[in-house]
């Protein structure tokens, strides 16, 4: 079996703050991979250096046996994302931003034109294409950002959070996709939620981030046997704790609160 | 190619979709253009400057292009986290194609503006003196655009959030459009203000573009070609290094 994504005694700080602190896992070619952990566990940053965004303070990656650190390239060629914060373009149209996203990639026009026209079509935004994204709503920019994720037919998905704030429908919608494309081009899925419920239908696997530490792995039926709970969210509040984490403020999150202020 | 294209569209895309923003940002330079241009226009006169509207219009131009590419290039801060900057950082494409495909964007969106400045100056009375040498203004307001889109990006490489924003306005900006000969001639001035104008780049930006379409350069149009072009070649080296290194 070939490992996709291999973590090494992965460590980053932030001045003094340990943000993620020496964790290790590997994640298996056509695996549901599931990343949990409350606020401020170290997620996010986590998958931002698997995806070449941030610079490991100390340890190894390796995604589809290449280092993000040194050859950018061919690891940023094997994945695809959906950030958890919208990263769309509001002054482009649906059409342009999978487009965009086609031409960035290096998908040659016809086949790049046959799958935004599937994808747009599977997430039910093929009427929309040609309507400013700034017009659409959470859920279908969400929908478009998973779809945008998957034109260049990515080895391994990043989804961080990829289901917030979306209605069952389509939440059941995207996964029923998404899981058909893991079975059918064995296509490894690495993602983050804070649904409980959704980890425990879809993921294979999970490992449980907290304060920058992963404290266990295992399957779901894994972790319900060992703290001795019948729900997925149980075993995690079990092994997590019930203290409510605060997150500092981020200069960068003001700005969005202050963008929701200005725009619409 | 086709990247630095799809960037660049990108920009041009936004720019003309945004009505609003267009017509707001011509704001400024009209009412200067008015109230200076008419206020002014009659001591000027008696001064012996002659016409100052044909004196003020280049200035009033670099002014705009000035804004427009400090602005695009600043965009990159929202961008940053929210837009489409992510989206593009972690596709396989070098941070240095990115860089320029979206400077060469601002830099045309900024021309454009800098065009349509012109073409209300043209209507308010401003006529330039020489067909061929108008063309050659195009070059200018391009070096321009570059530079200050340039400079815009590789300020919003380093700043994290909008903070800073009024800072650059009243401490850069401004002293940038004030000191530059946009607005009065550099000839005669008191010595801190002259040594102030000649280390201006928009100085030369002015100067360049008033020697083009009214004649009468002040350090000779060779001079700002030549700054121009190589504080410009500088700039986007320092952007793209410093573009180079951000990390979100």
């Amino acid at each position: 079996m070939n490992i996709m994504i291999k973590v090494e005694n992965l460590t980053k700080k932030f001045n003094d703050f340990i943000a993620v602190d020496n964790i290790s896992f590997s994640v298996n070619k056509g695996e549901i991979f599931a990343f949990l952990g409350p606020n401020g566990a170290g997620k996010t940053t986590t998958i931002r250096m698997l995806t070449t965004l941030l610079k490991p303070t100390s340890g190894q990656v390796l995604i589809n046996n290449s280092d993000p650190v040194k050859e950018e390239n061919s690891v940023r060629r094997s994945f695809g994302i959906v950030f958890q914060d919208p990263s769309l373009d509001d002054e482009l149209t649906a059409q342009e931003n999978m487009e965009f996203h086609g031409v960035l990639y290096d998908v040659p026009k016809d086949i790049r034109r046959k799958r935004i026209e599937e994808l747009l079509k599977f997430v039910e935004l093929w009427d929309r294409k040609n309507d400013l994204v700034k017009n659409f709503s959470g859920g279908m920019k969400r929908r478009l950002e998973v779809a945008r994720g998957l034109v260049h037919h990515p080895k391994i998905l990043f989804l961080d959070e990829p289901t917030l704030g979306l209605d069952p429908q389509t939440r059941s919608h995207i996964w029923n996709y998404i899981k058909n494309l893991n079975k059918e081009e064995r296509m490894t899925v690495f993602f983050t939620t804070h649904y409980m419920e959704e980890a425990d239908k879809v993921a294979q696997k999970i490992a449980i981030i907290d304060h920058g530490k992963i404290i266990v792995k295992g399957t779901p039926e894994e972790l319900k046997q060992q703290t001795k709970t019948t729900s997925l969210e149980e075993a995690f509040l079990a092994f997590t704790g019930k203290t409510i984490r605060e997150e500092e403020i981020k200069p960068i999150e003001r700005m969005r609160i202050r963008r929701r202020i200005f725009r619409h | 190619m086709q990247i630095i294209y799809i960037l660049w569209l990108r920009q041009i895309k936004r720019y003309f979709r945004s009505r609003a923003r267009i017509i707001g940002s011509l704001g400024q330079p009209l009412l200067l253009l008015l109230a200076l241009g008419f206020g002014f226009g009659p001591i000027y006169e008696k001064a012996g400057g002659g016409n100052y509207i044909q004196f003020l219009a280049p200035g009033i131009i670099s002014m705009g292009i000035l804004f427009t590419a400090v602005f695009s290039g600043i965009e990159i801060i929202w961008d940053k986290q929210f837009g489409f900057l992510k989206e593009t950082l972690v596709a396989p494409v070098s941070r240095l194609k990115i860089m320029i495909g979206r400077t060469l964007g601002g830099g045309t969106v900024a021309v454009i503006q800098g065009i349509i400045i012109f073409i209300i100056s043209l209507i308010v009375g401003f006529r330039p003196m020489n067909f061929y040498l108008l063309l050659l203004s195009f070059v200018f307001m391009a070096l321009i655009a570059l530079f200050f889109t340039a400079l815009g990006t590789a300020i919003a490489s380093v700043l994290e959030d909008m903070q800073g924003f009024q800072l650059i306005m009243n401490f850069l900006l401004m002293p940038l459009f004030f000191l530059s000969g946009a607005l009065f001639p550099l000839q005669g001035l008191p010595k801190a203000i002259t040594a102030v104008a000649s280390i201006n780049p928009l100085s030369y930006g002015v100067d360049g573009l008033r020697g083009t379409l009214v004649n009468g350069a002040h350090f000779g149009l060779l001079t700002d070609f030549f700054v121009l072009s190589v504080i410009t070649i500088v700039m986007l080296i320092i952007g793209s290094f410093l573009f180079s290194k951000i990390e979100i």
